[in-house]
């Protein structure tokens, strides 16, 4: 096994050759704003909020999906990066119906803490309001398309640790959404086996359980990380 | 079959061949207008006035002069009939027998045939691309013999790299080089996938090459599956091209019979097999990963790259990805070398181009030209300039170009000078706008277009162009200020910065172009931020 060394953010770090630069950012104690990345997860760098500088390369790259390569140089928090990851979290805001106030992820939001963590404190672009549908057929759970950011780590987690493969992308663009089944309600969705894996990866209150209200969601992301190295690797230590 | 057996068809169709030839195009543009119903009347007079001796009529794909269709040309003696309706057709036939045509006699030395150079187009509504012999007795499928039999992988590989043949498809990246990373890497199974979706609004050259000479672009495929060791190749073509779908069906069909592709080409140890897939509608198919997808099932979403399709495509198997232009102009380069293919064109962009001339000109069409022609030569000269008023911008590249304004029409036609002045290559669109055309229309027409096509995987795009066509909206409506306009500015920078794929990544062009150019009439629709507060006052809301 080969190791690389370079620099994120004038931090010198040496990590295994396939790392990719958001797992070095981690294990150098710098932290790089992720909306659809989950560890455990196959990335698919949709959200772009991990996109980073590298020294002598014009194009901005995703950390999630990049892996290191000999004394490559990584600036993670340069005004431009700043500035696009405002303007993409304000985006995001503008394009659903995400009303801290009366959600069951208030303070326990993963879009909320970015939009904390990037200093967004309004939106300069329109509110789009869009018409969407919140389906409460499942005995169990709910989700509420409204609060959904597409970024279809309900579609994973089903997909490849849970095998059930409920979720998909349905329409694409504005249109697009999180479709159960065969565009079915969830409750009439065979292949759900109600784990609840969904609602647990899901960063903000999209998915949630029936009975919560405000601010009661409280969802466990980091346990697929553990999941899945419990699966490959047999450490079963959390 | 060998050379010999080869060699023999094409003397046999060449003898069948009769003496007066009548071309008359069956492409799509000109079915639109009835040529099935001109076939059929010119087949029946030929019959009518017994002349089947000597006079046979054929369907040929496009001849590029669409703007005029339905065209009839008589070879040998090049006349050509524009703008043929069917009662018309059989006084092109009588006029044999010193009988007067109806239809109008173009002119086949005007300067938009003259000064085209043709080499991808060379046999396109000359032949009948339903008939494997036709393309045979033009010489087809022997530069796949030469490839097979006269050199080696490697060799076709440098050729077309020596060529300077870049991707058609408006990336302009070295074809050659391509095909050496492909045919390097190692592994067993590699595929060959052609790119027919073309989508770009004003595009239809791929539509006409799979139309008129399919088997250029199933030759050109089965020599790059010589060249880097594929085996097996899938051309993707949008479900929108019922005929070019039709065509090649049967092209493969024809050619599998003649050994020609499958097994033992040539009785050489060399497999070719082509399949079609079809697009299911999305533009952004044409995005090389996410048509990799849809050919395995999936949604065609695109992945980031790396890894290039290249190194991990099809069924993770290193997988070459050209456009149908692109694999066209590779039986010629084999054929007539390298060095004669990089005689043409300008230092950095060999060879020739087919342009789909469209908007606002004279001569509507499809014209193959070769690098470096200015643009003044191709809108002024070959296109016959604006029928009313004065030309104010050539837009290339589809959604993902620009607007170049009238002061620039002298920009020489390649890939590095088009994107010098904020356009680019594209695949082949090129729309001519007079000064009738609102900039900050034709902005919001290629941003409604995105709009409409992102797949909507990554934030920048999937939002990005909803918010950028309302404010090319709300310029329009005269409802946005100074402040709105630095706003769209910002953002289309950061779209283009942050989106996953080409589509996001190029969606802002056609507004930053025309910001460039044309900014003046962005400024001339904006309005100060204290009319607004008017405005709302008088309806009793706030601005």
């Amino acid at each position: 096994m080969s190791v690389k060394t370079l620099k994120i953010d004038n931090q010198d770090i040496a990590v295994e050759a396939g790392t990719t630069i958001m797992e070095a950012a981690k294990e150098a104690g710098v932290r790089i704003p992720k909306l659809c990345h989950l560890e455990g997860l196959t990335p698919v760098g949709a959200c772009r909020l991990c996109l980073v500088e590298i020294e002598g390369m014009n194009k901005l790259l995703p950390s999630c999906v990049t892996e290191v390569w000999e004394g490559m140089v990584i600036h993670t928090q340069t005004p431009k990066l700043q500035e696009y990851r405002r303007m993409n979290v304000e985006l995001i805001f503008a394009e659903g119906n995400h009303v801290c106030s009366i959600c069951v992820a208030n303070g326990n939001c993963e879009l909320q803490d970015v939009a904390v963590e990037v200093g967004m404190d309004h939106s300069r672009f329109p509110y789009r309001f869009p018409d969407r549908h919140v389906d409460l057929s499942h005995p169990l759970f709910g989700i509420d398309h409204n609060r959904c950011i597409l970024c279809t780590r309900c579609v994973r987690v089903c997909d490849e640790v849970e095998g059930a493969h409920v979720w998909d992308v349905a329409q694409r663009g504005a249109a697009a959404y999180i479709v159960s089944g065969l565009n079915q309600p969830w409750g009439e969705v065979d292949a759900c086996t109600s784990c609840g894996k969904c609602v647990d990866a899901c960063p903000t209150g999209a998915i949630f359980k029936q009975g919560s209200t405000t601010g009661e969601k409280d969802a466990d992301a980091p346990k697929f990380e553990f999941l899945t190295a419990a699966r490959e690797k047999h450490q079963w230590t959390r | 079959m060998d050379l010999q057996e080869l060699r023999e068809i094409a003397r046999e169709e060449k003898a069948r061949q009769k003496p007066v030839r009548v071309h008359c195009c069956t492409s799509t543009g000109c079915r639109a207008a009835d040529a099935m119903g001109i076939y059929g009347n010119l087949q029946a007079a030929v019959k009518e006035h017994h002349l089947e001796d000597r006079v046979e009529v054929i369907g040929v794909g496009c001849m590029g002069f669409c703007g005029r269709g339905p065209l009839v040309q008589i070879d040998p003696d090049d006349l050509l009939y524009e703008e043929v309706v069917p009662d018309q057709a059989t006084s092109i036939i009588e006029a044999m027998n010193g009988g007067t045509a109806q239809p109008i006699l173009g002119d086949s030395q005007h300067p938009f045939f003259a000064r085209q150079t043709r080499v991808v187009r060379e046999y396109s509504g000359k032949i009948d691309p339903e008939r494997i012999e036709e393309y045979i007795a033009v010489g087809g499928y022997e530069s796949l013999h030469k490839a097979i039999y006269e050199m080696t992988p490697a060799a076709v590989v440098e050729q077309i790299s020596k060529s300077g043949l870049r991707g058609r498809g408006g990336g302009g990246y070295p074809t050659g080089l391509k095909w050496a990373t492909v045919a390097k890497m190692p592994g067993d199974q590699k595929y060959i996938i052609c790119n027919g979706d073309e989508g770009d609004p004003g595009a239809f050259m791929d539509r006409s090459i799979l139309e008129s000479d399919p088997h250029l672009v199933l030759e050109g495929m089965a020599i790059a599956g010589y060249a880097v060791g594929a085996n097996h190749g899938y051309i993707y073509v949008r479900a929108e091209y019922p005929l070019a779908i039709a065509r090649l069906q049967k092209g493969i069909q024809q050619a599998k019979k003649y050994g020609l592709l499958g097994s033992q080409i040539f009785d050489s140890p060399f497999d070719f097999k082509i399949d079609i897939r079809i697009g299911a509608g999305a533009f952004v198919c044409g995005e090389e990963t996410a048509l990799i997808q849809s050919i395995e099932g999936g949604r065609g979403n695109p992945v980031p790259r790396p890894p290039y399709p290249a190194e991990k495509g099809l069924y993770e198997c290193p997988t070459l990805i050209n456009n149908v232009e692109t694999l066209a102009n590779i039986t010629a380069i084999i054929r007539n070398g390298a060095d004669w293919y990089a005689s043409i064109g300008t230092e950095n962009s060999k060879g020739t181009k087919i342009f789909a001339l469209t908007g606002k000109i004279r001569n509507n069409g499809l014209i193959e030209v070769p690098m470096g022609i200015t643009l003044r030569e191709i809108v002024e000269d070959m296109g016959g300039g604006v029928p009313d008023g004065e030309v104010k911008a050539v837009q290339t590249g589809g959604p993902s170009g620009g607007c170049i304004p009238k002061s620039m029409l002298d920009t020489p036609v390649d890939y590095d000078s088009l994107r010098q002045v904020g356009s680019m290559m594209g695949s082949g669109g090129m729309v001519v706008m007079d000064d009738s055309t609102s900039m900050v229309g034709i902005a919001q027409f290629y941003m409604e277009f995105c709009r409409g096509e992102t797949c909507g995987k990554c934030v920048p795009c999937r939002t990005g162009t909803v918010q950028l066509y309302a404010m090319l909206s709300k310029i329009l409506k005269r409802q946005a200020t100074r402040d709105d306009l630095a706003k769209m500015e910002a953002l289309c920078e950061m779209v283009r910065d942050t989106s996953l794929c080409g589509l996001g990544q190029t969606a802002p062009n056609p507004v930053l172009s025309t910001l460039k150019y044309f900014r003046e009439e962005y400024e001339a629709l904006l309005v100060e931020p204290e009319y607004l507060n008017g405005q709302a006052a008088l309806h009793g809301v706030s601005a």
